[in-house]
This record gives C-alpha cells, sequence and structure tokens, in this order.
C-alpha cells in the first residue's frame, strides 16, 4: 500500500535510472550542440525523479503509454541502449527500424506500448490496454504519463472518465513541469493542481514532489494497489520543471528571470545522490561505479548507433499493413 | 431438400456476423453509444442481443466520447484483442480523427512492425433522410487517403456479412461503413464464418460496352441504370469495389481495358474523391487505350443540404447515371 518502505535495492535501483537519464539526456545534448545530430529534441532534464521513481514501482509486464517528452519514460523502463540510439539516430537497429524517431519509441518487450507525439493521447489508448487487463483478469496495470498541458485537451477528460466508469486498472500520471510549450501553466490551466480534476471523475488525485522519487514511488505503489484491487484508476501529478525548455534550442525568454535557475539548484538528481550518501545506503565509490558503468553503456551505444547502416529504402513499404500491399 | 433460405436484411446480416465473430473468437469485443441491450442494441440495433449472450465484459455501452471510445479499442488491440466499435454516425468520426489517423493507422509503421491495431470502426451513414450537414457524409476518402487504414463499404447483406467477418479478423485496422439507404435492403445469408478478402471488387453485373464502378448504396442505382440502357442496345458492366482501400486494380483495369469507357459513381461529393483517384489510376496505365475520357457521378460539391427537393438533387441516382453513360458512348 505504499506505506512499506522501498528496500535499499530498489533505492539504488532508483538512482541507477536517474544518473542514467541524466547522463543521456547531458550526451545526447551534447551531440545537438555538436551539429553530428539534428531532431527536434525534447530534453527532460530535471524530471527524471518522476520516471524513476514510477518505473521502480512498477512490475516488469506493466505496460506504459508515454509522450513526446517521454524518453526518459522508455529509458527508465529498460528499453535497450543500443536499439534506442540506432532509433534516435534514425538507424535500421533501432526499436522501431528506423520508422518511429525519438517521438514514437516503442518496445513491447519492455513494456512500452505506444509513444505519443500527440499531446494528450496517451490517456484514451492506455485505457485500452488496461481494458484488455480488466478482461483477461491478468492483473496487470497502465500507466499513461502526459504533461500539465495535456489536462487541458479534451482526451485527457474523455479518458479519466471512461476509466473511472468502468474502474480500469490504469495511472494517470502527469509531470507538471509549469510550461506547456512556452505557456504558463496558471494562465493557460483553470485550476491550481491538475490532481484536483480527479474530483470529477470520482478517482483519487494527488499531487506529490516531482523532484523526490520515493514521494513518486510512493504515490505509484498506492495506485497499483488500487488499481489491482478493481477499484480502478489514480490521477498522480507530480511538480517538476525542464531545466532546457520546451525543445532543443528554445531561448527561455518566456520565463519569469530567476525562475529556471532557482528550478536548477533543486536539481533531484544530484539531490538525491547526496540523500543516499547521507543516509548510508551507499558509498560514493559504489555510485560513480553505477555512473561509470552508465557512461560506458551510453558510449557503447552510441558507437552502435553512429556505425549502424540506415534503412534500405524498400523498408519505406513495410509495415504498412500485415502484408505489402502492391 | 431444405427449405429456401429466407432473405435478411442489412442489420440482420450484420448482427449474425457479431454474433459468430464473438462465438469463434472470445479475443472479439465490441463496444459503443447505446451499444449493449440495456441501451437498445446499438442506434440501429446492429448489437442486438450481444451483451446478452457474451456478457457486459465483452460488450458495453460507452459514453459519448469518441476518442475514448477509439482509444480504448486501440490500446486493447496492441495486446491481442479484436475490437470492434461503432460510432454512431460517420460524422462522429471527425471528433476522433486523432486516434484514427494518427494512431490506429500509424502504430504498426512506427513501431517498426512490432505493434498492430487490428480494430474494425463500424460507421453508418447517407444522404437522403433529412438529416442534414451534420449526419449525412461519406467520408471514406479521408480515411482511403490515410496510409494504414482499410475502407469498406459493402453494397448488399450477404457482402455486408462476408466483409465484415473479414474485418473483424484483419490484422489491420478497418473502417466499416453501412450506407444508411440500405438497412432494408434485403439478400440471403451466407454461411456461418463467410468471409470476403479485403481488396476484391465483384462484377455484379458482366457487360461490354462501358464500366460502371461503384460501391456501397449506389451500387444498385448503377444496376438498374444498367438494366435500363439495355432498351438502347447499350451493355453495361457493373463493379462493386466492395474494399474502397485497398482497391482492386485487378479487376478494373481488367474492365476497363474490355470496355474502352468508364463512368464512376458514388455518394460522397465530387472533388478529390475515390472517383478521381480511380480515374488517375485507370489513365496511369490505359491513356491512349481508353475511348472517352472516365466520367463521374457523384455528390454535389456541398454539404449535404436538408430540405428535400435539395437533398435529392445532392445524390446521384439512375437517370444521371445513365445520362453519363450515354454521353461517354456518345464520345
Amino acid at each position: 500500500m505504499g506505506e512499506a518502505k522501498p528496500g535499499n535495492q530498489t533505492l539504488l535501483d532508483i538512482f541507477r535510472k536517474m544518473a542514467l537519464l541524466k547522463l543521456h539526456d547531458e550526451r545526447f545534448r551534447s551531440l545537438l550542440k555538436s551539429g553530428r545530430v539534428a531532431m527536434p529534441y525534447y530534453s527532460w532534464r530535471g524530471q527524471e525523479a518522476i520516471p524513476a521513481g514510477l518505473s521502480a514501482a512498477l512490475r516488469p509486464d506493466d505496460y506504459i503509454c508515454t509522450n513526446y517528452r517521454g524518453l526518459h519514460d522508455s529509458l527508465a523502463r529498460g528499453v535497450p541502449l543500443r536499439e534506442l540510439w540506432a532509433e534516435l539516430f534514425g538507424k535500421a537497429a533501432g526499436t522501431c527500424k528506423g520508422k518511429g524517431g525519438p517521438m514514437h519509441i516503442t518496445h513491447p518487450k519492455s513494456g512500452v506500448m505506444v509513444t505519443t507525439g500527440i499531446v494528450g493521447s496517451s490517456m484514451p489508448i492506455a485505457n485500452g490496454l488496461a481494458l484488455a487487463s480488466q478482461i483477461a483478469g491478468d492483473g496487470r496495470v497502465t500507466v499513461a504519463t502526459f504533461g500539465d498541458g495535456a489536462s487541458n485537451i479534451g482526451a485527457f477528460h474523455e479518458a479519466l472518465n471512461l476509466a473511472s466508469i468502468w474502474k480500469l486498472p490504469v495511472i494517470f500520471l502527469c509531470s507538471n513541469n509549469l510550461y506547456a510549450e512556452h505557456t504558463k501553466f496558471a494562465n493557460a490551466t483553470a485550476v491550481e493542481r491538475i490532481a484536483d480534476r480527479a474530483a470529477a471523475y470520482q478517482m483519487p488525485g494527488v499531487r506529490v514532489d516531482g523532484n523526490d522519487p520515493l514521494a513518486v514511488y510512493a504515490a505509484a505503489e498506492t495506485a497499483i494497489t488500487r488499481a489491482c484491487a478493481g477499484d480502478g484508476p489514480t490521477l498522480i501529478e507530480a511538480m517538476t520543471f525542464r531545466f532546457f525548455g520546451h525543445v532543443f534550442g528554445d531561448n527561455d525568454a518566456y520565463m519569469d528571470a530567476g525562475e529556471k535557475s532557482a528550478a536548477m539548484e533543486k536539481d533531484p538528481v544530484p539531490a538525491y545522490r547526496l540523500r543516499l550518501l547521507a543516509q548510508g545506503i551507499a558509498t560514493e565509490a559504489q555510485l560513480a561505479d553505477i555512473e561509470a558503468d552508465i557512461a560506458s553503456q551510453i558510449e557503447d551505444a552510441e558507437r552502435f548507433a553512429l556505425e549502424s547502416p540506415f534503412p534500405d529504402p524498400l523498408e519505406l513499404a513495410t509495415h504498412i499493413y500485415a502484408e505489402q500491399l502492391a | 431438400m431444405s427449405a429456401e433460405p429466407k432473405p435478411v436484411g442489412m442489420i440482420a446480416a450484420l448482427n449474425r456476423a457479431l454474433h459468430d465473430a464473438f462465438a469463434a473468437d472470445e479475443k472479439v469485443i465490441a463496444f459503443g453509444e447505446d451499444f449493449a441491450d440495456r441501451e437498445g442494441g446499438g442506434v440501429f440495433g446492429v448489437s442486438n442481443g450481444l451483451s446478452t449472450k457474451f456478457g457486459t465484459r465483452r460488450v458495453r455501452s460507452t459514453p459519448i466520447s469518441e476518442q475514448a471510445i477509439i482509444g480504448a479499442a486501440i490500446g486493447a488491440s496492441l495486446v491481442g484483442f479484436r475490437p470492434v466499435v461503432e460510432i454512431m454516425l460517420m460524422n462522429f468520426t471527425t471528433v476522433a480523427m486523432d486516434m484514427i489517423v494518427n494512431h490506429a493507422a500509424k502504430l504498426r509503421y512506427m513501431s517498426g512492425g512490432q505493434t498492430h491495431v487490428p480494430i474494425t470502426i463500424r460507421t453508418t451513414t447517407g444522404a437522403g433522410f433529412g438529416i442534414g450537414g451534420q449526419h449525412s457524409d461519406m467520408l471514406e476518402a479521408w480515411f482511403a487517403h490515410t496510409a494504414g487504414l482499410k475502407v469498406v463499404v459493402p453494397s448488399n447483406p450477404a457482402d455486408a456479412y462476408g466483409l465484415l467477418t473479414s474485418c473483424i479478423f484483419d490484422d489491420d485496422p478497418c473502417i466499416f461503413i453501412e450506407p444508411l439507404g440500405l438497412i432494408r435492403s434485403q439478400g440471403i445469408l451466407p454461411e456461418p464464418g463467410y468471409r470476403i478478402a479485403l481488396g476484391s471488387a465483384a462484377v455484379a453485373r458482366v457487360g461490354s460496352d462501358v464500366t460502371v464502378i461503384s460501391y456501397g448504396r449506389q451500387v444498385g442505382d448503377c444496376l438498374a441504370a444498367a438494366e435500363s440502357l439495355t432498351t438502347e442496345g447499350i451493355r453495361a458492366e457493373v463493379i462493386d469495389l466492395r474494399t474502397i482501400s485497398p482497391l482492386d486494380m485487378h479487376t478494373i483495369l481488367s474492365s476497363a481495358r474490355k470496355t474502352g469507357r468508364v463512368v464512376i459513381v458514388h455518394e460522397a461529393v465530387r472533388s478529390f474523391g475515390i472517383g478521381a483517384e480511380v480515374s488517375a489510376r485507370i489513365n496511369e496505365v490505359l491513356f491512349g487505350q481508353l475511348r472517352a475520357p472516365v466520367q463521374r457521378v457523384c455528390g454535389f460539391d456541398c454539404p449535404v443540404p436538408y430540405s428535400k427537393p435539395l437533398e435529392t438533387a445532392f445524390l446521384p441516382n439512375k437517370d444521371k447515371i445513365v445520362a453519363a453513360v450515354r454521353a461517354t458512348m456518345a464520345t
């Protein structure tokens, strides 16, 4: 029920995920800056605690539907780095054979069923996965992740209503990073707390500190227990901040002076690292080893992706239908 | 000697197809507005008896939430279910276009084939019933224009059974359009489990002078036109496409090559429609072999009007088809 404190193994697992997300994002942004790769890139830096806490609470066969700023969800769920990097580079060895790209990472083996580039669309589809679990009685839960902006689109409201009346085993996890593209949350949203919107659909709505992975973990555990008991969905609002704007190259001109630097001072990754050290969960050497291991995995994935071939142009015509039509 | 089979209507044929599919495969599920028996078994009763027989875990009524309906179908289909959803009228698909076009159609491709979306979206529509501009449109061209979707329109109850069964068990997302004007049409119910391959047109009437291509409700108009043209010595071949996408170009080209004259008939508005695509594909292959330009008889390029004389003028009919055939024969 979320009262049980996560064990040391889980605490270290969360650290590993957070370190992976931070190092991955840093490395990828440096590549973008160098011009070796170009794409619309939606950095998640600053939001690491949310996917790390969530995925530590999920079971391996649970499902997730994520969104364009959701590469961190895929990484935290364990999508293999080589395939993921190859996909980012549009290579044939990518998770989606280079046909999806960063906004459409799919990897059912890791439970990543859909990554949508359309704001709000993770939620109606997550309901369907949860419906499948409800009918099959397989005990899985499905998580839809989305941002604060998505709580203003119709799909959010249709999906929450249906999930509630059908008591679907689904969790709606909103990362509220206070901006929908360039528009302030407060200027675009009629409620102060997205969690309050849960009341309209008769489900629990909880707001947690999205910089604290253990708060996210506890909220997710409670929601998973509720879903598995057949009591239906939960809306979780995790408060956070994105450090690098909406899309790579964003000049942040729409933010208040000092807002971003204040948020960056509360960077969740070093904060969690210090916490593990202060509580004696791990030594400096142990954490440094984890980070070095991740850095070498990223280096390996990058090399693999760069050296991999692009898809054959004939691939254009495959996977449109079950059978290739003339 | 078994008794001569009794004709059934379109709704009964569709209802039978759903019941048979549910009995054949427990992964078939279905939902929509007013869909379960408590709410009437669908707007026209197509799902009558389904929830009573197979239970409300598999057969459900939904809120008026088309995005949620199609989203739920997509999600369940990703993990092995075969959802059949009813969108009450085709115009209401427009509020769920994101789910259909951005997701159902593309997830197989964007995932590199790791996932696919075997859903069937059943919907009904058609002009001529005084329900005006937002409840009558034939929008098949929109969906046929999106790679990844299959688009199917039956013209009679037996085909409706066979095509719906194929859609339900097809591994791609299918838009299945039930023409409102055919609700009272009668036909013989095929054997249980009967399927018509998607992408195969039917030659509804054999002829040698002109090829008349249509689908759905207008197939009947075309057959009536062909019959009346015999008095003028014109032998028209009528092709019922049955599936808009994928398009059976083999059957179309074989007939067009034989007759050298083509008239395409559909209820949807003319501009940028199925007729334009079929005409273009014929010209790509048979330019120079045709004896006359391809003609189109279509809905007028306007919203479907309410007033009866206007609505009648909007629609293609037998006389307009006859006139187009005469024109092409005169060329």
